[in-house]
C-alpha cells in the first residue's frame, strides 16, 4: 500500500476501467463482454474479474468469428472463457452469410466488414443493451473522439457528430429500447499500458504474441503469413522467419512482424523502441484515411 | 525483474480560438517528444503533398474525422496519449470556436490542468476569457497561458509582458487556480514547447513539457473527507466457497479521503453507523484505500445499502438536501427555462429533478453574471435553483470535484443537457435519528 497516497499511472487506468464496468452492470439490464482472445480483451476480462469479485463476473462474453481467426487465438478463447466459469458465446461471419444476414461483396476476401451485420444480430438475438469492448482510443484517429460510453441508434449506427458530452465519472447510459450502447473502458490506456498491465498481472497472452517461426510472403510492404485463406501467388518468394503478431485481426488481414522478442518484458521494451504504430500492420486500416471512420458509423466495434 | 519507476498521469486540455494553433502544438509536443511514429509521419507527408504544398501541417495530427478536415476546425473532443520518461499525458483537444464551449466543458471536467493558448499578434481576446473563465468554474487547479506564434511579433520580450500583464488584470476576479504559468512559444517552429528556444534568450522559465512534467499534482485529489458512493451491491449467488454465502460487498470509487479497516462510517441517508470491516482493493485485501480507488467495503452490521447511497466519515459531514443551487452549462439546443424537469445524475444516483429558477447567466467574457434571465442557452452558463425527489448527497463543487457534480438528462430523447457545478450547502446533513446507532 502507498504511503504516499498517489496512484501510478496503471492503478489509475485500473480504477478508471473498474468503474466503468461496475456502471455497466448497475445500469444496464443485458449487457455482454466481447471478448476475442487478443491483448486488450484479455486486460478487459482480468478487470472485470476485479470489479465483481469474489462474484462472477455478471454478464456473458460474446464473440464474433470471422472464420478467418487465427486457430492459436480460439483456441485460447474458450480455454479462458472455461477457467472463468465465464458464459462464452460465439456467432460466426460463416453462418450469418448461409443466412442471409451478411452479404460478402463478389471478390471480397476479408470478412472485416461483414462482422458488423454479425454483431448486430447477435445483439438482436440476445436483446444486449451494453457491449463492453476493449478498444483504445489511442489505436486510431477515429477511436479519439469515441466516448467512454458511446451511443448507437437502432441500426447500430455511430453519429460522432452528435455525441453525448461525457463530464466527470457521470456517464449517461440512458438508452431506448432496441438501441444500444458500446462501452470502453480501456479509452484512455495506451499499447504499452496493456503489455505492462499484462506483465503486473501475469496474464497469459495467446502464443502467435511471442515469437516463433512462420512462412510469410511480402505483401505491400508487409510480411502476411501463409495459410490455406492465402496461399503464395506465382513466381512469389517464401521466406520462413522469426515473427510475432502486434495487434490481431484476421489471418489473411494482419501483418507480422520481424521479432525476437519472446517474453512479455521483451515485447515492453520493442514496442517502447517502436517507431510503428500498432495499427502500422492493419492492412484493413490503411486501405484509406477514413477506413475506420467508416466502419465505425457502419456498427464496427 | 527491475521494478519501473511509478509513473503519474497528467491529464491536460488545450484550449484557444480556431486559428491560435492548438492542433499545431499538440503536433508539435508529439513530434518533439518522440511520440509520432513512422507511418503517422508518412501520412503527414502524404496529406502535406496533396493539400499543403510539400509542407508538413502538424495539425494533421489531431484533426481526427473527416468531417472537420474539410471545414478546417476540430469539432469535438479529441484525446491524444503521449508519454516521457517522466510522466503519462492524457491530453483532452478541445475546439475554440465560440459556440462549443460544451465541449471545453466536457475536456477540462477530468483536466488537472488547461493551457490556454494566446496568440501574441492579437493579444488577450473575448476568447482569451472565456477559455480563462470555464477553465475557473471548473475548478482546474494549474493553467498555462501559452502565448503562441512568438516568431510573428520578432520574439519580443515586450509583447509578452504586455500580454502577461493584461491576464493577470483579470485573474484576480476568477478567483480560481492555485497555480498559473505563462510561457512564450511558438508552435509552429517548436520555441519552448519541447526545447528551449534559441531565439528568446530574456525567458528563463521552463518550456511546456518541462512543466507539463514537473508540476505538482499530487494533491488535486480531495484527500480530506471520506466520501463514497455505493456504486453497486456485490453479493456473490451461490458462491461455490462456503465462506462466501454471507458476503455482502459494497463496490465503489472512493470519491474523496482515505478509508481504514475499524473506522467509523456513517450511511447516507439513512444516518445508519457501523465500522468498516475488510476493504478490496484492485490489488487484494488491504488495511486502507483512498480517493480515487476503486474498491469494495464491507461493513460490520448486514445494512439494506444500495446504489446511490452514501457511505462517509462521521466528522466533516456533507450536505444533503433536495434543494440546491448550481452553476450549469447548458449543452442542448432546445433552451433551458424555468419549470423544466429532467433526470438529474450525481455520483452513483439519478433522481428526477425540476429547475425552480434560473438565478443567473454568467456574461463569460466580462464575468458579471446578469440576473434573472428567461432561459439558458446552448453554451451559456448559469446559476440555477433546483428541487429533487429524493435528497442528493453532497459537497461544494470548489471542494469536492466529484462529489459537487452532477449531469441533467433530458427524458425521452436521453441527450445530456446539462453539467452542474454545486454550491456548498449551507449546512451540514442533519440526521432524523441522531441516536440510532447499531
Amino acid at each position: 500500500m502507498s504511503v504516499t497516497y498517489h496512484l501510478d499511472h496503471l492503478q489509475y487506468l485500473e480504477s478508471e476501467a473498474i468503474h466503468v464496468l461496475r456502471e455497466v452492470a448497475a445500469e444496464f439490464e443485458r449487457p455482454c463482454i466481447l471478448f476475442s482472445g487478443g491483448k486488450d480483451s484479455i486486460c478487459l476480462l482480468r478487470l472485470a474479474e476485479k470489479a465483481f469479485r469474489p462474484s462472477p463476473i455478471p454478464m456473458p462474453l460474446l464473440n464474433i468469428d470471422t472464420g478467418h481467426h487465427f486457430p492459436e487465438l480460439n483456441e485460447f478463447r474458450d480455454r479462458r472463457a472455461r477457467e472463468l466459469g465465464a458464459r462464452l458465446i460465439v456467432r460466426t461471419v460463416e453462418d450469418a452469410i448461409a443466412r442471409g444476414i451478411a452479404v460478402p461483396t463478389p471478390g471480397e476476401i476479408s470478412r472485416n466488414r461483414l462482422q458488423i451485420p454479425t454483431l448486430l444480430a447477435a445483439i438482436e438475438e440476445f436483446r444486449f443493451d451494453a457491449c463492453v469492448g476493449g478498444a483504445r482510443r489511442d489505436e486510431e484517429k477515429a477511436r479519439a473522439k469515441e466516448r467512454f460510453f458511446s451511443f448507437r441508434d437502432s441500426f447500430g449506427q455511430w453519429d460522432p457528430r452528435n455525441q453525448r458530452p461525457e463530464v466527470w465519472n457521470l456517464y449517461n447510459t440512458r438508452v431506448n429500447p432496441g438501441e444500444h450502447m458500446r462501452v470502453f473502458p480501456l479509452s484512455n490506456w495506451t499499447e504499452l499500458d496493456v503489455w505492462e498491465y499484462i506483465r503486473r498481472e501475469k496474464l497469459e497472452v495467446p502464443s502467435i504474441y511471442f515469437s516463433h517461426q512462420r512462412l510469410c510472403v511480402r505483401r505491400q510492404g508487409q510480411w502476411m503469413p501463409v495459410t490455406d485463406l492465402l496461399p503464395p501467388r506465382p513466381g512469389e518468394e517464401v521466406r520462413e522467419l522469426r515473427v510475432r503478431v502486434r495487434t490481431i485481426g484476421d489471418i489473411i488481414s494482419t501483418g507480422m512482424i520481424e521479432s525476437p522478442a519472446d517474453s512479455v518484458d521483451d515485447i515492453i521494451a520493442e514496442i517502447a523502441a517502436a517507431r510503428v504504430t500498432e495499427r502500422g500492420s492493419r492492412a484493413d486500416d490503411k486501405s484509406s484515411e477514413a477506413a475506420m471512420e467508416d466502419r465505425k458509423k457502419l456498427g464496427y466495434f | 525483474m527491475i521494478t519501473p519507476p511509478s509513473i503519474e498521469i497528467l491529464r491536460f486540455n488545450t484550449c484557444g480560438s480556431v486559428d491560435d494553433g492548438k492542433s499545431t502544438l499538440i503536433g508539435r509536443l508529439l513530434y518533439d517528444s518522440k511520440n509520432l511514429m513512422e507511418d503517422q509521419l508518412d501520412a503527414l507527408e502524404r496529406s502535406a503533398d496533396l493539400t499543403g504544398g510539400g509542407q508538413i501541417n502538424l495539425a494533421n495530427v489531431t484533426d481526427g474525422l473527416r468531417a472537420e478536415r474539410e471545414q478546417g476546425i476540430t469539432i469535438d473532443v479529441a484525446y491524444r496519449y503521449f508519454a516521457t520518461p517522466r510522466r503519462r499525458f492524457i491530453v483532452a483537444d478541445t475546439p475554440g470556436h465560440v459556440q462549443y464551449t460544451r465541449n471545453m466543458v466536457t475536456g477540462a471536467s477530468t483536466a488537472n490542468l488547461s493551457i490556454v493558448l494566446v496568440d501574441a499578434r492579437q493579444g488577450v481576446t473575448e476568447q482569451t476569457r472565456r477559455h480563462s473563465c470555464i477553465a475557473a468554474l471548473l475548478g482546474i487547479p494549474h493553467i498555462v497561458f501559452a502565448v503562441n506564434k512568438m516568431d510573428l511579433v520578432d520574439w519580443s520580450e515586450e509583447r509578452f509582458l504586455q500580454i502577461r500583464a493584461d491576464i493577470e488584470a483579470f485573474l484576480p476576479k476568477l478567483d480560481a487556480f492555485r497555480d498559473v504559468k505563462f510561457i512564450p512559444i511558438s508552435a509552429l517552429h517548436g520555441d519552448n514547447v519541447v526545447d528551449p528556444s534559441p531565439h528568446m534568450p530574456w525567458y528563463e522559465g521552463p518550456t511546456l513539457l518541462r512543466h507539463l512534467e514537473t508540476v505538482h499534482i499530487a494533491s488535486d485529489w480531495n484527500l480530506a473527507a471520506l466520501r463514497f458512493p455505493v456504486q453497486w451491491v456485490n453479493r456473490p449467488h451461490r458462491p461455490t466457497d462456503p465462506r462466501l454465502h454471507d458476503f455482502r460487498g459494497f463496490s465503489g470509487q472512493l470519491a474523496g479521503g482515505i478509508v481504514r479497516v475499524g473506522q467509523p462510517v456513517l450511511v447516507l441517508p439513512s444516518g445508519w453507523k457501523t465500522h468498516v470491516r475488510e476493504i478490496w482493493t484492485p490489488a487484494g485485501i488491504e488495511p486502507e484505500a483512498f480517493c480515487p480507488q476503486s474498491i469494495t467495503l464491507v461493513l460490520e452490521h448486514d445494512l439494506d445499502i444500495s446504489r446511490g447511497d452514501m457511505i462517509v466519515g462521521v466528522d466533516a459531514l456533507p450536505g444533503m438536501s433536495q434543494d440546491v443551487v448550481a452553476r450549469l452549462c447548458w449543452m442542448h439546443p432546445r433552451p433551458l427555462t424555468a419549470g423544466r424537469k429532467f433526470l438529474l445524475k450525481h455520483t452513483t444516483q439519478t433522481v428526477q429533478a425540476v429547475v425552480t429558477g434560473l438565478e443567473h447567466r454568467l456574461d463569460i467574457a466580462s464575468f458579471e453574471p446578469q440576473p434573472c434571465p428567461a432561459e439558458l442557452q446552448l453554451n451559456d452558463i448559469g446559476e440555477v435553483r433546483i428541487h429533487t425527489a429524493r435528497p442528493l448527497i453532497y459537497d461544494g463543487y470548489a471542494s469536492n470535484r466529484l462529489t459537487g457534480s452532477f449531469i441533467l438528462i433530458e427524458p425521452g430523447t436521453n441527450a445530456t443537457v446539462a453539467a452542474g457545478m454545486l454550491r456548498p450547502p449551507t449546512e451540514p446533513a442533519r440526521l432524523e435519528y441522531t441516536d440510532f446507532v447499531i
